[in-house]
């Protein structure tokens, strides 16, 4: 656009010694650096957690495959989990909220901008904890190696007696840095968004992004600090001679099972609502209307908080519960997909009547909105108990969470970084690209996932390393397979993207979606001030209100 | 009202139909070669009271959710195809629509009622699974999981075996179902065979309770389903039904001292003056270990390793001298004998009938 040569000021674009840039971005405390920060490295931990996919997929292609051992095989699934989970997609989704939070409510930077340094870097050392046990796993007296206990490291499993030496160590510790890393973010977004608001930024006038990661910061408050409780009983377990969970001694496997899915299931939540606050601010600006239902949104919003802290033990359907227990868990569970569902309802409600424009980060967001609503049938059905008696522990979980987290969560951050990309970079993503990566990634994705529901189906149960043949498994596995390795060819398109666009990319200017939010009244990238002068808002959507003098939203608030 | 009544049950057709395709697609996939006798691991084909009451509910929620899928796909085709951008709107913005109460309180509504459906539904299928008294002729056993394989014992009948579990036939009119008490040794494991009850795990310190009542012969598959170690994948099992004859002449069987053959003393005494006697019992003999499973009638049982291998001389062998060969990881110690004490050996298990 014309402005750019106004917005970009002159003394940014001078090179500075890279040493200088280097001991920026690690001394740095501003929201945006950080922000980009946590993004890059989860794509870093993205890459290690695929490769670790991959190997898993190589392994299963065929029944009585030898590419790995045993031992690596359950190695791979535990480190996939865990990377995954706790350091690609906690990560990158803190990395969005950083980025936008500020700058969508008119602030110049977070409540706390050092303990804002100081989580992100207690989660990337996490990380690097996790993946030091590939070095230090087994102590000073033999080769490394990384925890084979699962993701969920299940009790006994995790005690010394199952799992000797300090590979397993390593996996708590790195949760337990970075669960306080993620505690600190939380609280810094509660407090940003409570008290840093600009002038007329009512609660109920914050962009539906805001109010969806002020619910998930509130969500991780309740559910990292039993993980982290957690930790340490074990660690005391391990160490000091306690007996929380070691059943040989008298303890309990269900405590631990308890402890780790009332983290589990909200965290199913933390990872999700931020990506309903990426779909609730793209569909609407690329549909050319405001969100349908504002209010009955973030009543759903907060709704599904509270009911999600009361379904953790839908993941223990087959550990014995008696028929009330199993009922009652039913239940909620079963509750939690209507304000779900009524979420999904407004989506198509703010698509109906208006102009929608397939732009890629339109593509990813319609394409969430159909992988989303497979995944919570799924949901439902496995929240039938019975049902889940079979299913549970199967490959069609694996499936079922796999089109949360990769059809869902990951469909909804692409639609984030196209449409954010611009404004943290200042260059426009390649369509053309994009278009690529879409087509590639969900054509992977279905023929990976969709087919994994057949072989739970037919018995087959996860975090098995091999299996026989003539099971009716060969076939269904090797399509599973074929598919993992198109949404990894997916995912290089996309990497290749974000490099060759943010040397060669059209410039965006400050607004390039024509968007409503305040973020986008500011240069792109931001100077690290933000606004330099604190904005005044009178609606849900100040820039609609300064585009459309004639008919603003504050006439109707 | 017939135009609304017209388009249900268009929906529900339409519904049936994925899931008639579905079915095909599952029988295609469920027919592929597979041995004579053992049935296969479909949840869609259930044996067994518990197994066929869940497959009927999956029906349901099936059915129910697939009609959920089909009404809001096609809104969001329609919607997709409807208002796409078009070049004579010419950047104008369309009507800016903030909500609406009215169309709010249907779809809060209609899903609450779905909810309480499959919720009754739902609740019926566990009650009568979970709370299922037990009749007078039902068969006890208590299964322990072992990293990695499984040890059934028969408290009524004074039986011990291994990872090839053996129960009679349920004839719905004298139903003779089996309950299971589920122990663990060490770690987590769940007892899965898919076509004939549900998966439930097995926990130390932690005592779960299943049961089924098969109404077909036959030997059912299934396997450890809960992640207990390295060989979790080698953990397999076998259920054998057995009409009341067949079953009665097991029991006979297996409540025998192990057989004395004159021809394998030299083995025998391999055997007994090396470590195998600290993990294995043979019954009637100085062997009482109980960390390995029971090997008094090894010969009746079809495979060794908890289903890894086919029980043929070779492989037994091959066990016994180098165990990873079989089964990685397994805690089967490598045994490092002479290939003449190897042989003895073999042929002493090749007595215990």
């Amino acid at each position: 656009m014309a402005s750019d040569a106004i917005t970009v000021p002159v003394g940014q674009t001078e090179a500075r010694p890279w040493v200088d840039e280097l001991h920026q971005w690690l001394t740095t405390v501003d929201h945006k650096r950080l922000g980009i920060l946590y993004i890059v490295s989860s794509l870093l931990f993205l890459a290690v957690g695929g490769v670790e996919a991959l190997i898993i997929r190589i392994q299963l292609m065929h029944s009585h495959n030898n590419f790995v051992s045993p031992e690596v095989f359950n190695r791979m699934f535990t480190m996939h989990g865990t990377t995954m989970i706790f350091f690609v997609a906690m990560p990158v989704l803190f990395g969005f909220a950083n980025y936008l939070v500020p700058l969508m409510i008119g602030a110049r930077d977070m409540a706390f901008p050092r303990l804002n340094a100081f989580s992100f870097w207690l989660s990337f050392l996490g990380g690097l904890l996790l993946y030091f046990s590939c070095v230090g796993g087994s102590g000073l007296y033999g080769a490394g190696s990384a925890p084979d206990v699962g993701w969920w490291s299940y009790a006994p499993l995790g005690a010394r007696a199952f799992s000797p030496g300090h590979s397993s160590d390593y996996w708590t510790l790195a949760l337990l840095v970075s669960g306080f890393g993620s505690i600190g973010t939380a609280i810094n977004i509660i407090a940003t968004i409570l008290c840093l608001r600009c002038p007329g930024m009512k609660i109920s006038r914050m962009p539906l992004l805001v109010w969806m990661n002020l619910v998930m910061a509130g969500m991780v408050l309740l559910a990292i600090t039993p993980l982290s409780a957690a930790q340490i009983m074990l660690l005391i377990d391990r160490y000091l001679g306690g007996h929380f969970f070691d059943t040989q001694a008298g303890g309990s496997a269900v405590l631990w099972m308890h402890f780790f899915w009332i983290f589990g299931h909200p965290e199913v939540y933390v990872l999700i609502i931020p990506c309903f606050a990426f779909m609730s601010e793209i569909i609407p600006v690329f549909s050319r209307k405001p969100i349908f239902g504002y209010p009955v949104m973030v009543a759903a919003t907060v709704c599904i908080a509270f009911v999600s802290m009361s379904v953790w033990a839908h993941h223990m359907f087959t550990i014995g519960m008696n028929s009330y227990a199993n009922s009652f868990f039913t239940l909620t569970t079963m509750a939690v997909g209507v304000p779900t569902g009524i979420k999904i309802f407004n989506w198509i409600g703010t698509m109906w009547g208006g102009r929608i424009q397939f732009k890629t980060a339109m593509l990813f967001s319609i394409a969430f909105l159909f992988q989303f609503l497979i995944a919570g049938l799924t949901g439902i059905m496995m929240a039938a108990s019975p049902f889940d008696w079979q299913l549970s522990l199967s490959y069609f979980v694996v499936a079922h969470f796999h089109y949360v987290i990769v059809g869902g969560i990951l469909f909804a951050l692409f639609g984030a970084f196209y449409y954010w990309y611009p404004k943290m970079t200042g260059r426009m993503l390649s369509e053309r690209l994009g278009k690529w990566h879409f087509w590639l990634f969900l054509i992977g994705f279905h023929l990976t996932f969709d087919v994994m529901h057949l072989p739970g189906i037919l018995g087959m149960p996860r975090r098995i390393y091999t299996y026989e043949p003539g099971r009716g498994w060969d076939a269904l596995n090797f399509i599973i397979t074929i598919g993992a390795f198109i949404q990894a060819l997916a995912i290089l398109v996309f990497l290749a993207n974000l490099v060759i666009s943010y040397f060669k990319g059209a410039r965006a200017g400050n607004d390039p979606w024509d968007a409503w939010t305040l973020e986008w009244s500011i240069s792109s990238p931001p100077p690290a001030y933000n606004f330099a002068t604190v904005p005044t808002v009178a609606s849900r959507r100040p820039l609609w209100d300064l585009k459309h003098p004639e008919d603003p939203d504050s006439r109707y608030e | 009202m017939s135009m609304l009544n017209m388009k249900s049950s268009t929906l529900r057709l339409l519904a049936q139909g994925i899931l008639l395709l579905f079915w095909s697609a599952m029988a295609v996939w469920a027919s592929e070669p597979k041995g004579p006798s053992p049935h296969g691991t479909n949840i869609f084909a259930p044996a067994s009271t518990p197994a066929k009451s869940i497959a009927d509910l999956s029906v349901f929620v099936l059915v129910i959710t697939g009609i959920i899928f089909v009404v809001v796909f096609a809104l969001l085709i329609y919607s997709v195809v409807r208002f796409r951008a078009r070049a004579m709107d010419a950047g104008r913005e369309p009507a800016q629509v903030y909500g609406s109460t009215q169309i709010e309180l249907a779809w809060t509504i209609i899903p609450i009622l779905i909810v309480v459906v499959l919720f009754l539904a739902t609740a019926r299928v566990i009650h009568a699974i979970e709370d299922a008294p037990e009749p007078a002729g039902a068969v006890e056993v208590t299964a322990i999981g072992h990293q990695y394989w499984w040890e059934f014992r028969y408290p009524q009948l004074g039986i011990v075996t291994a990872n090839e579990l053996h129960i009679p036939l349920s004839d719905p009119s004298h139903p003779t179902p089996t309950f299971l008490q589920l122990l663990s040794a060490d770690t987590d494991h769940s007892f899965w065979v898919p076509e004939l009850a549900g998966k439930t795990d097995l926990i130390p310190n932690h005592p779960n309770r299943m049961w089924m009542d098969p109404q077909r012969t036959g030997v059912f598959l299934g396997q450890c389903a809960q992640y207990c170690g390295t060989q979790h994948a080698k953990m397999l099992l076998r259920v054998s039904v057995d009409g009341p004859e067949e079953f009665a002449s097991w029991v006979h069987g297996q409540q025998k001292p192990a057989v004395e053959d004159a021809g394998a003393v030299a083995g025998r005494r391999v055997f007994e003056s090396n470590a195998c006697i600290n993990c294995h019992t043979v019954g009637g003999t100085p062997a009482d270990g109980r960390f390995g499973p029971d090997l008094t009638h090894l010969m009746s049982r079809a495979t060794i390793a908890a289903g890894a291998a086919e029980n043929t001389p070779t492989n037994l062998r091959l066990w016994i001298q180098n165990p990873s060969a079989i089964k990685p990881g397994s805690l089967m110690p490598a045994m490092k004998l002479s290939d003449a004490d190897l042989d003895a050996v073999v042929s002493y298990m090749e007595t215990l009938n």
